[in-house]
């Protein structure tokens, strides 16, 4: 028989356990005393806030699935009994709702920390692709989401979207029935929306354990975007991080109970308190605030396919980002250039936000144009080329060393050896 | 929560003026009334809510349904269960079959939802004209400017100016977007009598209904603004408590 798993764990329960599936072990080596960076900002706070965000999104959601009906006739209405009925269950919606905006900002800061830092090169290729994985499925979760509580946006959104897929050729029109069930967007979606938004935040809960997975083979980047060179550089995860997480999880909270509580409307849009109408089509389509940088894209482009493509597209580039970027180094920090260039793309992204909230007409035109074209050239030119052309500043030696010399005022330690610009790959 | 919204467009507005010209054409200035529960932690007048839900039940509710809400829910507004029986007494329902399978009326109890005045959309169409009065229960949550925008609708009606071309049946109305509107002008100074004395000038008259809609569509806010006093300040102290924790536990760390 092969050895059973020898424990540590002194109590007996835990250690009967832990014997023979050893959880309690793997927990410990992975969130215990599982070494971490010891330079973290906190922006790497936003890894575990999206985990709390997720666990918050599947609990309201599970407990609002009590109460709705996935019934044209009777969704809207079930939404409103749930606001207006049901024990806290305006707590849980609003919950719920405001619960997909936070998921999205803190997944973009989460992102951009990656963009930052240079978290996507090499050895977190596949950490990262895995993460663009995850932003798509959050995106196809709130959109069939959005159209649950079938108000005139959620009908006429999902009209709008669904109907993209038909500028491909050939295929694009049998995509849509597909989706449709049907030959518009009717009681059929309503059913399906709603059996594939209760199933893939499941299916997200998967890729996120193998994106953790992952970070835990490679080890965290961190701010200095340098290798972790010896056990000085890194702290145990618990106490120092668990801690940590713990004062941003407490502020976000704050954050997010003030949406839930005090403006709970803000992000919404006031055209999905009227009951969906196949026959009156509101002035204005837009949807909700985190797909608007896309959608801009999209609406870019005179041409439908072409438009569909490049929304499509914004998201795919995203997954050869770690072959686009020539550079070794990964912190911005030691890049002057992407430094400021980054900061022109998140400009960019903001410009392509704004534009989507607007009709496409004159200067949004003009703008959404410009910032579409810097959002693809960034990455497709600018970033293949920097990274040949850029002089990055000298790396330190290691992590705890400029720690160290910030400490004992400034400059090297007397001892440690001279910064060195890290050579070429 | 609008007044949030619309600072945000303005510095939006503000940021990007120069597309200011593009957009302000034709846009009727939005009414701003102050409304106690726009505030930060304001909460409803019940009084006013009261004769807002007087003006509903007389004058409104001719031709506007509110299904979402129960009689029982007028205890938000500060009704007893008395004076809510008293309003269902007068107001017979549909109750089912009798005994020998015929459709049988009776007077409404709390539990019920508020009576509409027609049977279907189509009987509301074909007595306004063609145009369907729509459902008050989410109005204010359902109309850009909230509030502000519905109390525009109820006072902004006008004659219209000489150039204007108006449709039959239809009636100048200064905030309504294109301002034709199929609804007739439904509150006039005096249109109705208060019992508690207050004055029944249109704008007062407005103010109140205004209040009584702004209630049936939020009627969870006041609870949810105490809640969520208590809920951040938890949140606020709870973050100081874990920050001087991480600064000690770390004040070891070079
Ligand atoms: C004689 C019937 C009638 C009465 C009484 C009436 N309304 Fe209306 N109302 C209508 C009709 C019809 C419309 C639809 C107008 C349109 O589509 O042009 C309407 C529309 C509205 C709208 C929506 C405007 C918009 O932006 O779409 C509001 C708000 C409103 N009424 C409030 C009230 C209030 C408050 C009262 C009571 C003080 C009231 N109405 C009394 C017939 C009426
Ligand atoms: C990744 C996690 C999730 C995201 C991003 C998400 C997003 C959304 C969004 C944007 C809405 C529309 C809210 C509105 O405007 O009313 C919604 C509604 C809804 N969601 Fe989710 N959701 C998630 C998880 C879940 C889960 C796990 C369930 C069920 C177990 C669920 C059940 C529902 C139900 C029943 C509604 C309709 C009620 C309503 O509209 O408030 N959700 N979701």
């Amino acid at each position: 028989m092969a050895g059973l798993h020898k424990s540590e764990f002194a109590n007996p329960v835990i250690n009967w356990i832990d014997t023979r599936l050893p959880i309690f072990t793997m927990m410990q080596k992975e969130y215990g005393v599982f070494p971490t960076p010891k330079n973290f900002n906190y922006l790497w706070n936003f890894g575990a806030l999206a985990m709390v965000i997720l666990m918050i999104m599947i609990a309201t959601g599970i407990f609002l699935a009590m109460n709705y009906q996935p019934n044209t006739d009777l969704a809207f209405n079930s939404v409103q009994h749930i606001m207006r009925d049901v024990n806290f269950g305006w707590l849980i919606r609003y919950a719920h709702q405001n619960g997909a905006s936070m998921f999205f900002i803190v997944t973009y800061i989460h992102i951009f920390r990656g963009l930052y830092y240079g978290s996507y090169k090499t050895p977190r290729e596949l950490l990262w692709m895995l993460g663009v994985v995850i932003l798509i499925l959050m995106m196809a979760t709130a959109f069939m989401g959005y159209v649950l509580p079938w108000g005139q946006m959620s009908y006429w959104g999902a009209t709008v979207i669904t109907n993209l897929f038909s500028a491909f050729p050939v295929v694009g029109p049998k995509i849509v029935t597909l989706l449709w069930g049907g030959f518009s967007v009717d009681q059929p979606t309503l059913n399906r929306f709603f059996a594939l938004h209760y199933l893939l935040p499941f299916v997200l809960v998967g890729v996120i354990f193998l994106h953790v997975a992952a970070l835990h083979i490679t080890g965290s980047n961190n701010p200095l975007g340098i290798d972790v060179k010896s056990p000085q550089d890194t702290l145990p995860f618990h106490p120092y991080y668990t801690v940590k997480d713990s004062v941003g999880i407490c502020a976000f909270m704050a954050f997010f109970a003030c949406f839930i509580f005090f403006f709970p409307n803000l992000l919404g849009d006031p055209n999905n308190f009227i009951p969906a109408n196949p026959l009156s089509t509101p002035a204005d389509i837009v949807p909700e605030w985190y797909f608007l940088p896309y959608y801009a894209i999209l609406r870019s482009v005179p041409n439908k396919l072409l438009g569909v493509c490049m929304m499509f597209g914004s998201l795919i580039v995203l997954f050869v980002l770690p072959w686009l970027d020539t550079s070794p180094v990964r912190s911005a920090r030691f890049r002057p250039i992407y430094k400021m260039l980054i900061w022109v793309w998140v400009a960019a992204f903001v410009v392509l936000g704004i534009c989507g909230a607007h009709k496409p007409e004159g200067i949004w035109v003009i703008l959404s144009r410009i910032a579409t074209l810097y959002y693809f050239a960034h990455f497709l030119v600018v970033l293949p080329i920097l990274g040949k052309l850029e002089r990055p500043l000298p790396l330190p030696e290691s992590i705890s060393q400029p720690v160290l010399g910030r400490r004992s005022g400034g400059g090297p330690l007397p001892g440690a050896a001279p910064a060195k610009p890290m050579e070429k790959a | 929560m609008r007044p949030m919204r619309s600072l945000l467009a303005s510095a939006f507005a503000a940021a990007l003026s120069f597309s200011a010209p593009v957009m302000a054409a034709e846009e009727p200035a939005m009414p701003n009334v102050g409304w106690k529960f726009e505030k930060l932690f304001g909460t409803y007048d019940l009084a006013s809510a009261q004769r807002g839900f007087q003006i509903y039940s007389n004058v409104c509710a001719n031709c506007h349904s509110m299904s979402l809400l129960h009689y029982r829910d007028l205890e938000g507004i500060g009704l007893d269960a008395g004076q809510i029986k008293a309003i269902t007494a007068g107001v017979t329902v549909p109750q089912g079959t009798d005994d020998q399978g015929a459709p049988k009326e009776g007077p409404a109890t709390p539990a019920n939802t508020f009576k509409s005045p027609f049977a279907n959309d189509k009987a509301a169409r074909s007595a306004n004209n063609g145009a369907l009065p729509p459902d008050l229960s989410l109005i204010v949550n359902a109309r850009e400017g909230g509030p502000n925008y519905i109390y525009g609708i109820i006072t902004g009606f006008a004659e219209a100016p000489s150039t204007f071309k108006m449709q039959d049946g239809m009636y100048y109305n200064k905030m309504y977007p294109g301002h034709q509107i199929a609804m007739p002008q439904p509150l006039q100074d005096g249109t109705v009598e208060y019992a508690d004395g207050t004055g029944t000038s249109l704008d007062q008259e407005a103010r109140d209904v205004v209040t009584f809609l702004s209630w049936a569509s939020n009627p969870e806010m006041v609870e949810r603004k105490q809640m969520g006093v208590r809920i951040v300040l938890f949140f606020i102290f709870m973050t100081g408590i874990t920050y001087a924790v991480k600064r000690r536990l770390w004040s070891d760390v070079h």
